[in-house]
């Protein structure tokens, strides 16, 4: 069984006004299929920039860093964009749904950069919609749904290529207990049909859930537990 | 991405901000529209110059002492009937030679007083130029050779110095001379700025007595086909000179004129076009403005769509395909507007003004090149945006 992803050594530093600023400083790390991972740490602690990397939106400048068994450094923006589009998934904090667009056509969004035509865009879209249980929502915009039904919207866009990592930025963060409960629920649900999750949070509790916890602070992993 | 999809994408950016959309086209609206209006209006006063010219007659040539020239005095005339004798001989067609001794004259009827354009002709002149009569008779041979005192009054003299009542046979005076009325002209408007309906035509032998003189101020003949003119150009400068050695003469062809008028003309066009080409130019510089804005306002969804596997093209040609969409929607709505102006303005005004459908294609073409050229920044800056800077983005 190949790893989902392998961080070796990698470090990330950026460059403000002329002056180097660190923000990984060699962090090693392996993401399994079906594997459940949370990162926590403080603000400024790096763990966003590790999100970045290992989501491919970001390259590291220093060490290996495989996603999907390919080597970022040697693949083009473009490859790099079909690689985000066919292995991970994406859940952020605020949702980022496109607004005037329905759930249908939102989830449908990732499609539409593998060239797949609309109706078997909304095809998928709707068995998506239907798995997070919003069959009854496929033609309501962002501002008609709640915020938990938006977060299952935004996990069923992540869903739709069928991604071996879905990475989630604090994707409680904006809701109340409940209903985020509920899509940590959902999540959880993912683990078990061999999808790997990775959450990114601050919050302890949510941490708890997750297998592993993988704690950062001045950009190296300081804990695992 | 699939370009169809691309379309959707961007028809959809511009529904989302119908006020904003519609301003910024406007600006495109406004440059295409002034470009085709103005063009049609310089085409439709070129073309009317020409029929005006071409309205004279067919095969025309016109040939007087000196030469012409832009800004040269004009040439006191050597011309006499006696030329015209042996011009006969040139054309072998008395029929087809026309003179003018041409003069401003006070003519009176009664209590009422005009100013006129007294022509001194031959009765060959409606055969040489195209001159209806509306009522009476032209003058004839006789009236010529006798020296007559008969006179053809223009429509518009023939207004003013007898209102409603027919002047066909009262008497009037030219110059304090008394002539009778056998004919009026049918209405001819103006042509190249000088207005027809005030000439009065009387014979050139009593013309000639009226003013104490001999000369004639100009000759026209009318060729049989055009492929004679320039021959027949040649041999009666030659015929002329040789009767003349002091003199230049020269011939002119209608041809030649419209040529000139139509580098005038051509010109004016083109300047006008050029004004409104700049305006469409600024038009384009709006499109490019607001681009960068809906870029700017957008940064998240780009960040979100490049997470989601959208490469920098697909960013690049979904605000490429927006700029090109206003401009182009822009680009039919101005065609149209300007097309309607010119029609009305051809209406309603004075002013001529034709459609010429080259003009039409330039604005659109322009109008697309435009939004092309002023969204490519734009979508390139789209397109480069980093993913992670575009999702932090609030």
């Amino acid at each position: 069984m190949t790893a989902a992803i392998v961080a070796d050594d990698v470090s990330r530093t950026y460059q403000l006004d002329g002056v180097s600023v660190p923000a990984l400083r060699g962090v090693s790390l392996t993401v399994d299929p079906g594997d459940y991972v949370a990162i926590v740490g403080t603000s400024g602690s790096g763990k966003s920039t590790l999100m970045h990397l290992l989501g491919g939106l970001d390259r590291p400048t220093g060490g290996t860093l495989l996603i999907g068994g390919r080597d970022v450094s040697t693949l083009s923006p473009d490859e790099m964009a079909a690689l985000r589009n066919t292995t991970i998934g994406f859940v952020f904090q605020s949702f980022h749904l496109l607004a005037r667009t329905t759930a249908q056509d939102n989830v449908g969004l990732p499609l539409v950069y593998r060239g797949v035509g609309r109706r078997e865009r909304r095809e998928r879209a709707a068995t998506m919609l239907e798995r997070v249980g919003l069959a009854h929502r496929i033609t309501h915009r962002p501002n008609q749904m709640s915020g938990g039904e938006q977060q299952r919207v935004a996990i069923a866009r992540a869903l739709v290529t069928g991604p071996s990592v879905l990475l989630a930025d604090e994707p409680t963060g904006n809701l109340d207990s409940a209903t985020g409960q509920s899509v940590l629920a959902l999540l959880e649900s993912l683990v078990d049909d061999g999808v790997a999750v990775v959450l990114v949070t601050h919050d302890r509790d949510v941490a708890a859930r997750a297998r592993r916890q993988i704690v950062m602070k001045d950009g190296l992993i300081s804990e695992t537990r | 991405m699939r370009l169809a999809e691309a379309w959707r994408v961007a028809l959809d950016a511009l529904r989302a901000n119908r006020l904003r959309s519609m301003l910024t086209m406007l600006g495109v609206i406004i440059g295409v529209a002034a470009v085709v209006a103005l063009v049609a209006i310089g085409t439709g006063t070129k073309q009317q110059i020409e029929n005006q010219v071409e309205g004279l007659g067919s095969n025309l040539l016109l040939v007087v002492p000196g030469r012409i020239q832009a800004g040269s005095a004009p040439t006191s005339s050597p011309l006499t009937l006696d030329d015209i004798d042996a011009i006969n001989r040139v054309v072998g067609d008395r029929s087809r030679v026309a003179v003018t001794i041409a003069s401003g004259e006070t003519v009176r009827a009664g209590s009422r007083t005009g100013f006129a354009s007294m022509q001194g002709v031959l009765e060959t002149t409606p055969t040489v130029f195209v001159r209806n009569l509306d009522r009476g008779s032209y003058l004839t041979r006789t009236d010529v050779s006798t020296g007559r005192r008969v006179a053809v009054l223009g429509a518009g003299l023939a207004r003013t110095l007898f209102a409603d009542r027919d002047p066909i046979g009262r008497q009037i005076t030219i110059g304090g001379v008394r002539f009778r009325v056998i004919g009026v002209f049918e209405p001819l408007g103006q042509s190249l700025g000088v207005d027809r309906d005030g000439e009065v035509h009387v014979p050139v032998t009593a013309a000639q007595r009226l003013l104490g003189t001999e000369r004639i101020d100009g000759i026209a003949i009318r060729a049989p086909d055009r492929d004679r003119i320039g021959d027949l150009s040649t041999a009666v400068v030659a015929a002329l000179t040789d009767r003349h050695p002091d003199t230049d003469f020269s011939a002119v062809t209608q041809e030649q004129i419209l040529g000139v008028l139509g580098d005038i003309l051509g010109v004016l066009t083109g300047v006008l076009a050029a004004i409104a080409g700049i305006s469409l130019l600024v038009g384009g510089v709006g499109v490019s403005n607001i681009m960068l804005v809906s870029v700017r306002e957008r940064t998240k969804e780009i960040g979100l769509r490049k997470a989601v596997g959208a490469r920098p093209r697909d960013i690049g040609l979904q605000f490429l395909l927006e700029a090109v969409l206003l401009t182009t929607t822009g680009g039919i709505l101005g065609m149209l507007l300007g097309g309607g102006t010119a029609l009305l303005v051809d209406r309603l005004s004075p002013v001529p003004a034709a459609l010429t459908w080259w003009s039409m294609a330039l604005a659109f073409g322009v109008s697309a090149a435009v939004g092309i050229i002023f969204g490519v920044v734009p979508a390139q800056r789209a397109g480069r945006l980093d993913p992670v800077v575009a999702l932090r983005t609030e």
